[in-house]
């Protein structure tokens, strides 16, 4: 019971404590590839620390809504990115919500952003929400379809469960289990706003979806909102880990050591996933945000293919 | 319970006296909520006793060698108490909205008529009770939106509601007819008694057909986002949180119960029709400039979640899975219940904002969050709500319909196989849509800077619908953090209607909900609700206590080019231009047209759009001009000689008598 309860806290704190890394990392990694020494792995941390220290400047007529936001962003990302399974399957709490509850979660925190976003009622709030909003009606569709297709393989919409699967011998080479590893990094691409969706790096008009959104944040709002940010990125790797990749996981009742292997795997797997992003987004260009329904409509498909394959045979 | 729902018509012909006097209105609305009170009283009582056996009751009123058969089962007891908590809200509601009302003669009577109306349908136990209901129901509605009816607009949406309404009962009654069969068996017991064997398939489609025209199923919705808006506010909420789940009962009562085991083909077009309900309803709702509107189109796409939801449970059922039919059975009984909370909720809060500004449309609008702090405040909790977003009990009910839609893969039937997933992305993709629809309803009214002097000079709307708003905003979340509570409730109605139920919820630890066995899936609202609660609260005390909590107010900075004319702001439009960049072309065949003048030119550039209404051009337009046709070539008769009509009447009577002898 102490051990598990332990367990779940070491999650909690640990994802809080590595999104900042992760983002760092995929930063210093993208400057690397493209010949700038680039800022250190600890440069995020500083950040967030120097916003929290500042005072906050809010627009005039900001409403309550837009100081509270923040804070809910932060805390529906972080509950979010605490349940998934990333060092150890079957944790305490890991059964209070399946994975169709997790991608609401993450819902919830964009509803108020994209609220947050119109809140001061300028034109750049407005763009940012109303493409932020855009992006989400074919984005969560999609992720609700590769739920779907994970599910009817695993036969449960429970993470520890469809991990444990994966690791089993049952699961072998499936069609869909590759759509949806496919469609799930386009949604992991879009709902994290990188390129070639959105440019994190850029204040520019014409790429910004949700850094406009978060136009008139400072201080420690920001740094709430950028955490929460650095979180869902870090959810979104640990959860394709999870899934598609699952070694090392301990699983549920396992010791220490297991813990300790869970916990080495899972920073290699994170390091790994960093990289790999950073890799991407030097090899694309940004897309016009009207080309970026074409690009989420592949998601789309291959989650729909995917689970129709499902629906029609037990073994594709 | 019957001398509750009599006191309910004694009101509404006291309020025909006392409608002209300065409190009659408190009087009249308060009498209702007491009523409605105690109605919800009983039948929850009846709803949550263990051993509860079905109440019948047989009134010497009526068709004489039938009588007036009542009768209180589970089904009805749950959706009496919908009905009831709907009623009880509206009018405590009432209480204070009902003042804006210029004139209270035209709805202080049919408002409680209207409510004893919809009472009497769910209770009657007979085809001839249920269609005199139905109809009362309907008429006392039809009232109530004509209320204001020196508005062309109201004209129209009553000359729909109404023509809709005649053909949906129609419908029904024809439907009632096959099931009585030859021998005019009306009473629901005998109709039980000697079922199975009759034209199942035509008495469905005419089931559809009436109770879908209610429930505003597509393409019988066209009245519905006419009608509902054109109400007083606590009557729009009723219309639409309420009575079409009266509608709903009325199609769940005949296929479920009266017509017995149901096929798994009409299951498909049960799900269809759902589908094409939900997307139509949501897709037409983001587009909507007019707030009362928007909820209006929004009722129609929930009514096909539940739909959805009803198809499940009978292909299921059609395929012996009791225990998947009784949890997609219980996923649309729960947004049944859900739908009607939190749709009521925020047509209280639309009502608030037209009170307030005198406005509907949003454009017109914006802001309203800092003059209507706890208006604004509800409204977001019923838009989190209906947009199925956690902890709040949308999301419960979306979630159990995708439980159900999972276990899909062991329908034996190829059509249902390709069907069920095509239905989970319609699912999928109408909960998104909502969620975007419900940011651009409450980001444009209330958020942002005030677009109209009326938006500016609003103020707080009064106690009573304040009340009435919080006490459903807080239904909402515990609806959402305690579902288990709620579906067990529902227990007993799955268990009369598909003969199983879901598990027992109120045993499961930490009061999490587990619909078939934990190793699948499970929810737990309230640790979520907590957790998000505590690491909040964390962040606030850390950040506040360690780093700083200091604020300065200064200008917009929007990027450096603040403007000062709100009009440079995103506008409901505006906000949805990109959604409708990407599904209009399909939806409503969008056309966008730039017309920008050549360098040099002082002419304005103009931005034109035109968005078409499919379901009406390609269905109903059609049908109205024929019935123009027709109706213009029959006119000729209305001005013949009598040596001519008394032809006609005999030809007339030459031909029925042929019919009637080749008949037998």
């Amino acid at each position: 019971m102490i051990l598990d309860l332990a367990a779940q806290g070491v999650q909690m704190f640990l994802v809080l404590a590595l999104a900042p890394m992760l983002t760092g990392l995929v930063r210093r990694v993208k400057a690397r590839l493209l010949r700038r020494r680039g800022p250190p792995l600890l440069q995020p941390y500083r950040d967030l620390l120097r916003l929290m220290r500042k005072d906050a400047v809010l627009a005039e007529n900001a409403s309550w809504l837009f100081r509270v936001t923040p804070y809910l962003v932060f805390a529906a990302t972080w509950v979010a990115a605490a349940l998934v399974p990333t060092f150890a399957t079957g944790l305490m709490f890991n059964w209070s919500s399946d994975l169709i509850a997790i991608i609401s979660l993450l819902g919830s925190a964009r509803f108020f952003l994209a609220l947050a976003g119109m809140d001061v009622g300028t034109s750049f709030g407005g763009i940012g929400s109303s493409r932020e909003v855009m992006i989400a009606t074919l984005a969560e569709p999609a992720m609700i379809m590769i739920v779907f297709t994970l599910a009817l393989i695993a036969g449960s919409t429970q993470l520890s469960t469809i991990a444990g699967f994966t690791l089993s011998a049952a699961v072998g080479l499936r069609v869909s289990l590759g759509l949806a590893l496919v469609g799930l990094v386009i949604v992991a691409i879009a709902e994290n706003a990188r390129i070639p969706v959105d440019n994190p790096s850029t204040h520019l008009e014409l790429t910004m979806v949700h850094e406009a959104m978060v136009l008139e944040y400072s201080a420690r709002h920001l740094a709430m909102v950028e955490l929460a940010a650095m979180l869902k990125l870090l959810l979104y790797i640990s959860l394709i880990a999870c899934v598609f990749l699952p070694w090392g996981l301990a699983p549920e009742g396992s010791g220490k050591v297991a813990y300790l292997i869970g916990g080495a795997t899972y920073l290699l797997k994170l390091t790994v996933g960093g990289v790999l992003l950073a890799f991407f987004e030097t090899s694309v260009a940004k897309m016009r945000v009207f080309r970026v329904p074409e690009f989420l409509g592949a998601a789309l498909m291959l989650g729909l293919l995917a689970m129709l394959l499902r629906f029609v045979s037990r073994s594709l | 319970m019957l001398i509750a729902v009599a006191s309910l018509l004694g009101l509404a012909v006291l309020a025909v006296a006392i409608a002209r006097r300065a409190r009659g209105g408190l009087i009249i609305y308060a009498g209702s909520l007491i009523l409605s009170l105690v109605l919800l009283a009983l039948a929850l009582r009846h709803l949550t006793l263990a051993g509860f056996k079905p109440v019948d009751m047989v009134l010497p009123l009526g068709l004489p060698w039938l009588g007036t058969h009542f009768r209180l089962d589970a089904l009805s007891a749950f959706f009496l108490s919908v009905i009831d908590l709907g009623a009880a809200a509206a009018s405590l509601y009432g209480m204070g909205y009902g003042r804006h009302e210029h004139e209270p003669g035209r709805v202080l009577p049919f408002f409680p008529a209207f409510l004893a109306g919809m009472n009497l349908v769910v209770l009657a136990s007979d085809a001839f009770t249920f269609l005199v209901s139905w109809e009362f129901m309907s008429i006392a509605s039809w009232a109530l939106v004509m209320a204001h009816h020196r508005q062309t607009e109201n004209v129209r949406a009553g000359y729909v509601y109404v023509v809709m309404a005649s053909f949906g009962t129609l419908c029904l009654l024809l439907a009632f007819g096959l099931l009585a069969g030859p021998h005019g068996g009306y009473a629901f017991e005998a109709i039980r008694a000697g079922r199975g064997g009759r034209n199942a398939a035509l008495i469905l489609a005419l089931a559809l057909l009436g109770a879908g025209s209610k429930a505003g199923l597509a393409p019988l919705h066209v009245w519905l986002p006419l009608a509902h808006p054109a109400a007083p506010s606590h009557v729009s909420a009723l219309m639409s949180g309420v009575m079409t789940k009266v509608a709903v009962y009325g199609f769940v009562r005949i296929t479920f119960d009266l017509l017995g085991q149901p096929n798994w083909w009409s299951s498909m077009v049960v799900l269809a029709l759902g589908g094409a309900t939900a997307m139509l309803g949501v897709l037409t709702a983001l587009v909507q400039r007019d707030l009362k509107r928007l909820l209006a189109y929004s009722t129609v796409e929930n009514i096909g979640i539940i739909f959805i939801g009803l198809g499940l449970a009978m292909a299921f059922q059609a395929n012996g899975m009791v225990a998947a039919a009784a949890l997609a059975l219980t996923a649309a009984f729960f947004h049944v219940f859900n739908h009607s909370l939190f749709k009521s909720l925020l047509f209280f809060g639309a009502g608030a904002v037209q009170a307030a500004t005198g406005e509907r449309d949003m454009e017109r609008m914006g802001g309203l969050i800092h003059p209507m702090k706890l208006t604004a405040f509800v409204f977001l909790a019923g838009a989190m709500a209906i947009s199925a977003l956690p902890p709040l009990n949308g999301f419960v009910s979306e979630w159990l319909s995708l439980q159900a839609i999972l276990l899909g893969p062991d329908l034996p039937q190829w059509g249902l196989k390709l069907m069920v997933p095509a239905i989970g992305a319609v699912l999928a993709f109408s909960t998104a849509l909502a969620a975007a629809c419900f940011v651009t309803a409450f980001g444009i009214t209330f958020l942002g800077r005030p677009r109209s002097r009326a938006a500016e000079t609003a103020h707080e709307t009064d106690r009573f619908s304040l009340t009435a708003m919080f006490a459903l905003a807080t239904l909402c979340l515990l609806a959402g953090i305690l579902p288990g509570f709620v579906i067990d409730a529902l227990a007993p109605v799955t268990a009369s209607l598909v003969g199983g139920r879901m598990p027992v919820q109120a045993g499961a630890s930490w009061l999490s909900i587990v619909p078939i066995e934990a190793s699948r899936s499970s929810y737990n609202g309230l640790l979520i609700f907590l957790f998000i609660a505590a690491s909040a609260a964390i962040g606030v005390v850390a950040i506040h206590r360690f780093a700083s909590r200091r604020v300065r107010r200064s200008a917009a900075w929007d990027c450096g080019f603040p403007d000062p004319s709100p009009i440079t702001q995103y506008s409901a439009g505006s906000f949805v231009q990109p959604i409708r960049r990407v599904y209009g072309k399909v939806a409503f065949r969008a056309v966008e047209t730039v017309d920008m003048p050549p360098p040099g030119s002082l002419r304005p550039a103009v931005f034109s759009m035109v968005l078409r209404d499919i379901v009406w051009e390609t269905l109903y337009a059609p049908i109205a001009k024929g019935v123009d046709r027709v109706s213009g070539v029959v006119n000729r008769v209305q001005f013949l000689t009598i040596r001519r009509y008394l032809g006609l009447v005999f030809a007339a009577l030459v031909f029925l008598l042929l019919v009637l002898a080749t008949w037998q």
